[in-house]
């Protein structure tokens, strides 16, 4: 990567090129959007080691392990991946950190790419970490200088939390550092009463975390990234994140307190500035996070009264907010049809979707592309939880009821995800004696994020060839009575196993793997056309929900070619022979 | 040059991302605060996809506020027929003329709008129908349409050309920038 002064860059670039020049030498993440591209970017340093873990709690007790090497580290996540590496976090808090370690949680008001919208800043609080917050791609770049350096000097984990609108929006950023080498000597040094959470060592470690809590808030007090912006002294606002470039926007001349370091928060300066203005507004995306902790220091504000909790902020949503008015609207524009996000013409999901409602199979679903197959007219995901739920809730719905003809089950979960959190649950349905079937869609990426590397391609992050997972071997490892691949695109097949397998009173794995249409952009196949002398309009091939697929005006199937992959699925699905390849 | 903000609407794979940065580049160059907003993820699989661009001499929030784009640009009809709102009313709506069905239309249950051009010339009297998918071809390329439509939009900002040029040049890969270039002028062209 080149390294000019300023630069434009979305914040992940900014936080990536932060790592950079503030010495990171170690990261690791899963991917989830909004945060995906800070490690593809931390990744093209030469001189920064930086991997895929499969999940974030892995990645996160590779951070924590790196930084007790003494080297400054760092992990990401999405919002929702903190939970699943809360645990490795809460207690990271007590044996504190040797060399810096920032964790990085993406947050996604609005579920542009998400299954809920919790506030991650609860986290902060709960376990005790100080945590920082940029408002733009300036501030993500230098907050990480600043997180790595509170973490050392206060011996803690510290919590980064930005948002989509933070991580995807590009802004001009100055680069203020050269990177910074060997700040501490790296090496172990044995500290049992720190490092081993055993009760009576926990007990003391806990009492130097409060100890802590006491000096970050004289911290909060001090640091520059809290600081009072005066101006008309009718109305002030108390603001942190890209809320603050909303508020900004919207009221241009009122005076702002901009918190940065947004736990613990600053009593005395909130005070001071409370008592600087007539009237206090708290805007902020989602929870009352700010406005619950200082009316609780008797401070009286407007915040949820004014603002909404759900979704995203945007400056009008503030901008009304704060007039109290119902905004007029510029003219809404007139009815048009949505265009929700598909599954690709050819994608091998399609195939495996289309059998299973075929099947009428409930179809205990998960997080990744797949996930798209709830749309009509495919309509065939029957739940979407988390990461690997499928499994678990496959085999306890099946324990539930019981072996039914009439409702037959199965879990469904990409390759990606199943490696991420399928694993232990596939070894609980052997373990437990369960029957049900599972069925990873193994396109040997992880799609929906942007194709990155995983356990089973072969590839790391840096791009180092290593031995790939080998799904079959491991079902038979765990236990599984029955694991069979198949190749989706062969529908028969596919059909055939899924049927048997969900029958039958044992345990199964089915892996149904075709590559990502996506990976092989360059290799397009001859189109498909449809014949309208022998089409009769039956629509089968509509299910599919092909983005190619329409129907002409008199109620006959027609593909598009410019659309279409050329993938055998609405062929094999014609029982009139009516789909062949474009001539 | 003012402030301005631009906003470009489209489908997933269009290429709006890349204009949007195009955009941003000759607004930094021009020496100006530069902020772009878009969302990555699962919106992208052939969903409706926006691109927020703004630049002036201090830019806060990345979002443009609803009726107030100088700009807007439309890479496809119905996608400028859904964002129109963003658009200030005495804005330049620019329009691919290129009709992509969203699944709710081809799987029958909704029907594409009919008359975009009318009910937006209608509603914004400074509207333009960009050939993009014409002039693109004609330029030697098809996949240059976002070109054509970065040469577009450049018409409405007060800037030198050679300043466009510069941006498409360092951000395409070499092999194509010529065609680019030339997709870029006659988008450019009235």
């Amino acid at each position: 990567m080149e390294s000019t002064t300023t630069k434009l860059m979305s914040g992940n670039e900014a936080i990536a090129w932060g790592a950079y020049d503030y010495g990171v030498k170690v990261a690791a993440a899963y991917p989830g959007t909004p945060s995906t591209e800070i490690l593809e970017n931390i990744a093209r340093f030469d001189d920064v080691y930086a991997e895929w873990a499969p999940n974030e709690k892995v990645a996160l007790e590779v951070a924590i392990g790196a930084c007790l090497g003494g080297v400054r580290t760092l992990a990401s996540m999405k919002h929702v991946g903190l939970n699943v590496a809360a645990d490795p976090f809460f207690t990271a808090s007590y044996i504190g950190v040797n060399g810096g370690l920032v964790i990085i949680s993406a947050d996604d008001p609005g579920m542009h790419s998400s299954q809920n919208e919790q506030d991650n800043r609860h986290y902060a609080l709960a376990a005790k970490v100080p945590m920082l917050e940029p408002a733009d791609s300036q501030e993500a770049y230098e907050f990480i200088g600043l997180a790595l350096k509170i973490s050392e000097q206060y011996d803690t984990p510290v919590l980064l939390r930005v948002t989509t609108r933070v991580s995807h929006s590009k802004g001009l950023v100055e680069r203020t550092a050269k990177r910074i080498e060997h700040l501490r000597e790296p090496g172990f040094v044995k500290n049992p009463p720190k490092y081993v959470m055993v009760p009576n060592f926990a007990r003391q470690r806990h009492d130097y975390v409060e100890q802590r809590m006491v000096r970050l808030h004289e911290l909060s007090e001090t640091t520059p990234i809290n600081r009072i912006e005066w101006g008309r002294r009718e109305v002030g606002i108390v603001t942190s994140g890209v809320a603050y470039q909303y508020a900004r926007e919207a009221r241009p001349l009122a005076s702002f307190l901009k918190l940065g370091l947004t736990h613990p928060l600053p009593e005395n300066l909130i005070r001071d500035f409370a008592e600087g203005v007539k009237k206090v507004f708290v805007v902020e995306e989602l929870d009352p996070y700010l406005e619950d902790q200082i009316k609780a220091l008797g401070i009286p504000v407007l915040g949820k009264e004014r603002f909404p909790i759900c979704g995203e902020l945007s400056p009008e949503i503030v901008k009304q907010g704060l007039s109290g008015k119902k905004r007029k609207k510029p003219g809404s524009p007139p009815n048009v049809p949505p265009r929700p996000p598909a599954l690709c013409p050819g994608c091998p999901h399609s195939a495996s979707f289309y059998t299973m409602k075929k099947l009428k199979l409930n179809v205990m679903g998960d997080i990744g592309c797949y996930t798209l197959s709830v749309a009509p007219p495919l309509e065939t995901m029957d739940s979407t939880l988390c990461m690997g739920a499928s499994i678990g809730m496959a085999h306890g719905l099946d324990k539930a009821l019981g072996p039914n003809p009439e409702s037959r089950s199965v879990a469904v979960l990409g390759d990606s995800t199943f490696l991420h959190s399928g694993i232990s649950s596939l070894m609980n349905i052997a373990y437990n004696r369960g029957t049900s079937t599972t069925v990873i869609l193994d396109n040997r990426t992880t799609a929906m994020t942007g194709f990155q590397e995983h356990a089973a391609t072969g590839r790391t992050l840096q791009g180092v060839e290593t031995p790939e997972v080998d799904f079959e071997a491991l079902g038979k490892a765990l236990g599984i009575d029955s694991v069979r691949t198949v190749d989706p695109y062969e529908m028969k097949d596919l059909e055939k196993a899924l049927k048997e397998e969900v029958e039958a009173p044992h345990s199964s794995l089915i892996i149904a793997r075709r590559d990502c249409l996506l990976l092989k952009r360059g290799e397009r196949k001859t189109p498909k056309t449809v014949d309208p002398d022998k089409c009769v309009g039956c629509n089968l091939c509509l299910l599919t929900g092909c983005p190619a697929l329409s129907q002409t005006p008199d109620g006959k199937a027609q593909i598009d070619s410019v659309v279409c992959n050329g993938c055998p699925i609405c062929q094999q699905i014609c029982k009139l022979d009516a789909i062949s390849d474009l001539a | 040059m003012k402030a301005q903000d631009i906003f470009l609407a489209g489908v997933g794979g269009q290429g709006i991302l890349l204009a949007g940065e195009i955009l941003c580049i000759v607004f930094m160059e021009a020496g100006l605060d530069v902020k772009k907003s878009e969302v990555h993820g699962m919106a992208q699989r052939g969903g409706s996809v926006t691109s927020h661009v703004r630049c002036g001499r201090k830019v806060f929030s990345p979002l443009i506020p609803e009726g107030q784009a100088d700009v807007l640009i439309g890479f496809e009809a119905l996608e400028a027929l859904r964002w129109v709102n963003f658009l200030k009313k005495d804005g330049v709506l620019l329009v691919n003329r290129q009709k992509i069905n969203p699944t709710t239309v081809t799987s029958g249950r909704m029907e594409y709008p009919p008359r975009i051009y009318d009910v937006l010339k209608k509603r914004h009297p400074k509207t333009r129908i960009v050939d993009g998918l014409k002039l693109a071809r004609k330029a030697g390329d098809v996949r240059t349409v976002n070109s054509v439509l970065v040469g577009a939009i450049s018409g409405e900002v007060d800037l030198p050309e050679e300043m466009w040029k510069r941006a498409i040049s360092q951000r395409i890969p070499e092999k194509f920038v010529d065609v680019n270039l030339h997709a870029f002028e006659l988008g450019r062209g009235r």
